[in-house]
């Protein structure tokens, strides 16, 4: 792919981007920051191209370690902020069910 | 630039699909009957960027169609002719394990950590999760520089030009994310004061770093070296440091939301880097996401987004400005006192703030909505945007608390109605109920859309004393109000004791 069509998918996705996150309700802007979080960990990609590339001399073997504790951290991200976000939603709740430790 | 790099249709493809899906995640918030949904999108667009790079990056080699095979003779001599294989993928399972491993550890500490974290610490967890971003980013970008044939961004040990450029501003904007977030957690988490810390000179000091980044991203196109590379990720590290360093504590709704923005924009850079799409999405997402929460929370407060940058507003407390206004008479009233007028109300508007978080009064405050409703009283809660310490946040506590989302109301929607409502209840909220907002010019919140709990028949005001005033550090004309009764206590013994007058 040229510099042209990756700007192209870039401009238009900030543009989706933009329309989306307004639609999103004032009362989710937590569970969204969350969940933005999760997603910007996407990044692992590149985590693990450089950890399973081969390491050829010592650059090579420093660049898949850093590679590999970036696969660790972006995990943590992925998995705790799909999770805390799962977390959050579930407590939002609508009015006729009656809640819980009512008296 | 005369190079392309070789893609995998299929995985292209794959990458697109995972975009999508995130764009669906974030769709889904518009409502919260959909967003379990939106969530589950989210986790389906990532295992589909991770496997699809697990199965295109299996680690291993590519055994060569070239070969010899070669006879050991006796007496130590060898004797080889070439052959032709067919090109075979011989995979190195001891480096798929350790990537198995890694990614263990990383779930493993992110699903304890989801699960144990208080939702009143919800800002300091997104905060400590930005940070890890703008990490993975720097290491990416570093990986990416010690290796750069493994990401075909090189060829003869030249690393491209383009590639040079994107390499050098995602490093930056990932160490700018992970420093400023590292800060912006220790204030918010309490390991640092949330008073602003104000270095002499230091516009100029940060002008000057900023544009040092940027002359040496631009040198790093004519000269790879790794002091290069590195000067630009160690002076980015400091410029997040020294840009949020300055920031008081009331603007930190706006710092989180920035540095989620960053964490975008860094993700976006790396996916120029690999030419990756559903990084590229992604990043263009979360990028204008963050910058529209820090858009909306900068509306909020009445503040330009340059002077929040600039720093400097706002304080821990506020506290400890004397009783500015003593000598003014105000009302007192008990929780007997509050229990009758709310039990006589026809419509009663909970303003909750942040100060209600902190006395852990939103459980007991929903069996108080609960009781009056029993007695027929309309509840509804008002939420200012920046109610709590981040976007949204106060909206998190209340469902945490259970109370149902269809009762809870933002500013727009509701600030009409406290002229036709018998009581307004505030609960560890202050500055947006100031009316100095709306008619004191001088005043620092002059402009900040608040709540006219004014006009309400009846406030109800609870508070801890009245020395201390909000965290803008203004004193607040509604405690002197005729139809205003003070009740001064702490928040959540306060609603215990009008709950039981309640009966």
């Amino acid at each position: 792919m040229d510099f042209i069509s990756i700007l192209s998918i870039f401009v238009m996705a900030v543009f989706v981007g933009y329309y989306v996150v307004w639609s999103v309700t004032p009362a989710l802007h937590t569970p969204l920051m969350a969940v933005t979080n999760a997603i910007s960990s996407v990044i692992i990609v590149g985590a693990l191209i450089a950890s399973a590339a081969i390491g050829i001399g010592g650059t090579g073997a420093t660049s898949k370690w850093l590679g590999l504790l970036a696969v660790v951290l972006a995990s943590v991200n992925i998995f705790g902020g799909f999770a805390v976000t799962a977390r959050m939603l579930a407590m939002y709740k609508k009015k006729d069910r009656p809640a819980a430790g009512h008296k | 630039m005369e190079h392309t790099i070789a893609v995998n249709p299929w995985a292209s493809l794959a990458y697109l699909v995972a975009g999508v899906c995130f764009i669906l995640a974030l769709r889904g918030l518009s409502s919260p009957t959909s967003s379990q949904r939106g969530n589950r999108f989210g986790m389906i667009g990532m295992t589909i960027a991770v496997v699809t790079t697990l199965i295109v990056h299996f680690p291993g080699t590519l055994v060569g169609s070239q070969g010899e095979l070669c006879n050991h003779l006796v007496g130590g001599e060898t004797s080889c002719r070439s052959l032709t294989y067919a090109p075979s993928f011989l995979p190195d399972w001891s480096t798929a394990a350790e990537i198995l491993i890694a990614i263990l550890i990383g779930a493993s500490i992110g699903i304890v950590t989801a699960r144990r974290i208080a939702m009143t610490a919800m800002p300091q967890l997104v905060a400590a999760f930005h940070s890890l971003v703008g990490l993975a980013a720097v290491l990416v970008a570093g990986a990416a520089f010690l290796n750069p044939e493994a990401f075909g961004i090189a060829a003869a040990g030249q690393i491209f030009t383009q590639s040079r450029i994107e390499m050098g501003l995602g490093v930056a904007i990932g160490a700018i994310t992970f420093s400023g977030s590292v800060i912006a957690f220790l204030k918010l988490n309490g390991n640092m004061g949330g008073k602003p810390i104000m270095l002499p000179g230091r516009h100029v000091i940060n002008l000057a770093v900023l544009a040092g980044i940027l002359g040496l991203v631009a040198y790093f196109t004519q000269d790879q070296s790794p002091w290069v590379f590195w000067t630009i990720t160690g002076l980015s590290f400091a410029i997040g440091l020294l840009l949020i360093i300055p920031i008081g504590g009331a603007d930190m709704p706006v710092v989180v939301s920035m540095l989620n923005s960053y964490s975008g924009w860094a993700a976006a850079a790396m996916g120029f880097t690999l030419h990756n799409t559903a990084m590229i999405i992604t990043g263009a997402l979360v990028g204008s996401s963050g910058a529209i929460l820090s858009y909306i929370m900068c509306r909020a407060m009445n503040r330009s987004f340059i002077s929040v940058i600039a720093g400097g507003f706002g304080g821990d407390s506020g506290g400890g400005a004397a009783a500015a206004a003593t000598d003014r008479p105000w009302k007192r009233g008990s929780a007997e006192d509050a229990a009758f007028l709310m039990s006589q109300a026809e419509q009663v508007i909970i303003v909750p703030g942040y100060g209600m978080a902190v006395a852990q009064a939103q459980h007991v405050l929903r069996e108080m909505a609960d009781k009056l409703k029993e007695e027929g009283v309309r509840v509804k809660y008002a939420i200012h945007p920046v109610a709590g310490r981040m976007p949204g946040h106060m909206n998190v506590l209340l469902a945490e608390a259970n109370v149902p989302y269809d009762e809870v109301f933002e500013l727009e929607d509701i600030n009409s109605e406290f002229a036709q409502t018998d009581v307004a209840f505030i609960i560890g909220a202050n500055d947006v109920v100031n009316p100095a907002a709306k008619t004191d010019k001088s005043s620092p919140i002059y402009g900040m859309p608040v709540f006219d709990v004014n006009k309400a028949k009846t406030v109800l005001f609870i508070k801890r004393s009245m020395g201390g005033v909000g965290y803008a550090g203004v004193d607040n004309d509604v405690f002197y109000q005729d139809n205003t009764m003070m009740l001064l206590a702490d928040a959540k013994k306060m609603v215990e004791e009008i709950v039981k007058a309640l009966g």
